[in-house]
């Protein structure tokens, strides 16, 4: 019954959706304000409706309703409750379930904003995002539907969730991814609406950097959440891999990052106009792309739902329809260009030079991604794949130059700055760059370090243009929400920028075998291997290695006091699994990790990692998000944007 | 001047239709589940595991006829749904599947096995160790094996109706006929 109401929900989301549209569209074609007005109302039964299915499902994994394909696939009734919610996004039905309820949400929200007085635009909006919904209600219940039963051979038993995803970071993993990708939906519509009603101008400019903004938050920390994951769970040290649905996350990250630079030249000046309305639609569509690459299966990756080529057509029409009929608009109804009147040294010439970077670094990174398909197709199915030194070669140098900018561009003044005072502060950083960037690799290392030097210079670079702008005049009289906003994100891409270049540099690991009193040394830690003690575990048997390591004695403040490092090897009997758990002593300034590998006649092999500034990386990405996430808070965008 | 700038928003376009056609092509390109294995060809591992029944089991003596190697598990979705057509396979077919109960807990999977059918001629029970050689990413994939034991084909994903008519079925056939004529 529970799975009946479900799927009748369902329905009637789409119906509703469908309503959205046609009141929607014909409201705004006949200027007809009751039709328009029906359109919220839509939304919300629409929004009703997916939660209630939602529940629905949520409800049959508790009541470990096993007559449901999905459910039987994907729980058990031994499983703890807390799982069995989390399993309702385990796989592919359900969490498109999910993407179903944060489209309904976010459509919601935009429809509830009071903010925006100009109704035959928020209208339009809302007809484009119901059509989006339509879209994704009927992938869901044609191919894909969630409330299938298995009549009438129902199992008794389910066969488990994937012990992988029994894993607090990726149950919050795919919501927080979703609601970054469908959140840029409200960019999507907001551009598909400008090009159909009236151009932008700053007010309603403005009435959206808070949406792009919010949803560039929930995206960036999904993709935290995801590296982090992969870094304690997998075993061997890595958090990014170059896979294709990282990959996949990362692009509609760049562009979104684009994106919300370009709308405040957009907003302020008045200039880009074409451009930000075109990011606009790209964003969203790298996000519908993702999308398809994960749960088409046309390529293969860790992420990938098992696949099922009529969902891929599906989902690939679906892409043509929407992103197609996106951009052939924007290109029948391309926006007047505003001749941007500004000099070389100007706030908005190097906004568009992080433009222009971001591109480039969405564009290698979706060609390194879309390439080994491209090979296939022309190679007649030979296979490929494009690994990390491309990307390193390609996406590392555009982030260098990216940072190079960075520093100047919040230092600029609109329209025009004095080259007299862009040459004092570029004398000053240079300096403060070029002697931290010879001096700290000295303290890290004693071996000569480029790209460590590199990093170092470019942090500094940074950090000082950022204490010109927060000592700057301007600042202190007013340190508005947006401007700390700004200066935390760009603090957060430093940080970011050391943890990836210093930790690459300087991480150290070895294996070792040792018998137990031996020691060896890593990194000037001493590592004591006092032996393996035989433990028992609620539901396991393990082998735990004891490592004592003591820091080196001149490091001072940077180093770590002396601790124990537990490894450990579990037998789990009834499963005859043998995991291997690594002990990680987490730390701000480096990690010590040590993973037990078997025993080698007296002693044990075993690997041993230190990774300095690891940690940064993912603080780097927190800050980022914050640092977009603070500006909704601040009076400016509270303000009601004006019909103009 | 003013021409020129009227066609460049046209680009987007024009790299779109070239990404949706590839995805497109990709999408149906014959052999989409297969990875390059670099086991076709070889026979199988030599490796003695445990079975679900009882007694080990030499990989090796998987030979003699044309038969499947299928890796699953209890805790894979999708080798649920691909176990009934396992059943339905192995009667209609006489085709015997060797089973690799792929890192799961054998208390479950013989329960598994006596709840749904046991579509196999036996079950090995592997940790990883097998799975490493032949390179299996995850449950299910499905080998063809020769009359010789040999690796002849990989098969990564879902084994169903339309992977066996659109092309293990002929190839198993193809082997059989070259196993008959030797």
């Amino acid at each position: 019954m529970i799975a009946e109401i479900g799927h009748l929900a369902l329905w009637l989301a789409l119906f509703a959706a469908a309503g959205q549209v046609f009141s929607g569209a014909l409201g705004v074609t006949l200027r007809h304000g009751i039709l328009m007005a029906a359109a919220p109302a839509f939304a919300l039964t629409q929004a009703v409706c997916a939660a209630l299915a939602f529940v629905m499902l949520a409800l049959a994994f508790l009541r470990d309703d096993f007559s449901l394909a999905y459910v039987a696939a994907n729980s058990n009734s031994l499983l703890p409750e807390f799982y069995k919610l989390a399993a309702v996004w385990g796989a592919h039905e359900g969490s498109f379930l999910l993407w179903i309820l944060i489209m309904s949400l976010w459509t919601l929200a935009v429809a509830m904003d009071t903010r925006l007085p100009l109704i035959a635009f928020k209208t339009a909006m809302l007809v484009v995002m119901g059509a989006l919904s339509c879209g994704f209600l009927l992938f869901s219940l044609l191919t894909s539907s969630p409330f299938d039963r298995l009549l009438p051979f129902s199992p008794v038993e389910g066969a488990d969730l994937n012990p992988q995803l029994q894993d607090f970071g990726l149950i919050v993993h795919p919501p927080m991814l979703y609601l970054g990708y469908i959140g840029f939906s409200v960019a999507f519509a907001f551009a598909i609406a400008s090009l159909w009603l009236r151009p932008p101008d700053a007010e309603t400019l403005r009435w959206l950097r808070p949406w792009t903004n919010a949803a560039w938050c929930f995206l960036g920390l999904g993709i935290v959440l995801g590296s982090w994951w992969a870094y304690y769970e997998l075993g061997w040290g890595g958090w990014w891999f170059w896979d294709a649905v990282e990959n996949a996350s990362l692009i509609p990250w760049l562009a979104g990052t684009a994106l919300i630079h370009s709308l405040a030249v957009s907003e302020k000046r008045g200039f880009f106009g074409q451009w930000t309305l075109l990011l606009a639609i790209l964003v969203f569509s790298f996000s519908l792309l993702g999308a398809f690459l994960v749960r088409s299966g046309v390529l293969i990756s860790v992420h990938a739902f098992a696949s099922d080529p009529e969902r891929g057509l599906f989902m690939l029409i679906f892409l043509v329809v929407v992103v197609g009929s996106a951009l052939l608009l924007y290109f029948f109804r391309f926006p007047p260009s505003i001749a941007g009147n500004y000099g070389l040294w100007s706030r908005e010439t190097f906004l568009l030079t992080n433009n222009h970077l971001l591109a480039a670094a969405a564009g290698t990174v979706l060609l390194g991604t879309l390439f080994p398909l491209v090979y296939e197709s022309l190679s007649g199915g030979r296979k490929l794949s494009v690994g990390p030194p491309y990307f390193n070669l390609t996406f590392l140098p555009l982030a260098g130059l990216l940072a190079l900018a960075l520093a100047l561009g919040p230092l600029m003044r609109w329209s025009r700055t004095p080259v007299r005072i862009i040459l004092r502060q570029v004398a000053w950083l240079t300096g403060i760059s070029l002697t931290a960037g010879l001096l700290l690799p000295l303290l890290l290392s004693d071996a000569f370090n480029p790209s460590l030097m590199l990093t170092s210079a470019l942090a500094f670079w940074i950090f000082g243009g950022l204490w010109m702008v927060i000592r700057h005049e301007s600042f202190v009289r007013n340190p508005s929400a947006s401007r700390v906003g700004m200066c935390l994100a760009h603090a957060g891409f430093v940080v970011c920028l050391i943890g990836v270049g210093f930790s690459s540099t300087l991480s150290q690991s070895k294996n070792v075998l040792l018998n137990s009193g031996q020691e060896t040394t890593l990194a000037g830690y001493h590592f004591r291997f006092e032996g393996v003690v035989r433990q028992r575990g609620a539901n396991y048997l393990a082998d735990v290695g004891i490592l004592k390591v003591s820091p080196p004695p001149l490091l001072g403040w940077f180093s770590r006091s002396a601790i124990d490092l537990r490894p450990e090897k579990r037998l789990y009997p009834v499963r005859g699994n043998v995991m291997t758990e690594a002990a990680i002593s987490p730390g701000l300034w480096l990690d010590l990790y040590a993973t037990l590998g078997s025993p080698v006649g007296e002693g044990w092999s075993m690997q041993l990692h230190y990774k300095p500034f690891i940690r940064w990386i993912w603080l780097g990405g927190v800050l980022m998000a914050l640092g977009g996430l603070i500006p909704l808070f601040g009076r400016r965008y509270r303000r009601v944007a004006r019909e103009s | 001047m003013v021409k020129t700038k009227h066609w460049v928003p046209l680009l987007p376009v024009l790299v779109f239709v070239g990404i949706v056609l590839i995805l497109g092509r990709s999408l149906h390109l014959e052999n989409r589940d297969t990875l390059p294995s670099a086991m076709t060809g070889l026979p199988l591992p030599s490796l003695v595991l445990p079975s679900l029944s009882g007694g080990p089991v030499n990989t090796r003596e998987l030979k003699g006829e044309v038969a499947l190697l299928n890796i699953w598990a209890t805790w894979c979705p999708t080798c649920l749904a691909e176990h009934q057509y396992l059943n339905q396979l192995t009667q209609d077919h006489d085709l015997p599947v060797y089973g690799v109960n792929y890192k799961d807990d054998p208390v479950k999977a013989r329960a598994w096995l006596a709840e749904l059918g046991n579509p196999y001629v036996l079950n090995l029970v592997d940790n990883g160790q097998l799975a490493v050689h032949l390179g299996v990413y995850g449950a299910p994939e499905t080998f063809v094996l020769d009359a010789q034991g040999i690796i002849r084909y990989r098969h990564v994903g879902e084994l169903n109706e339309r992977v066996w008519s659109s092309r293990l079925g002929a190839l198993v056939e193809s082997l059989r006929e070259e196993a008959g004529v030797r």
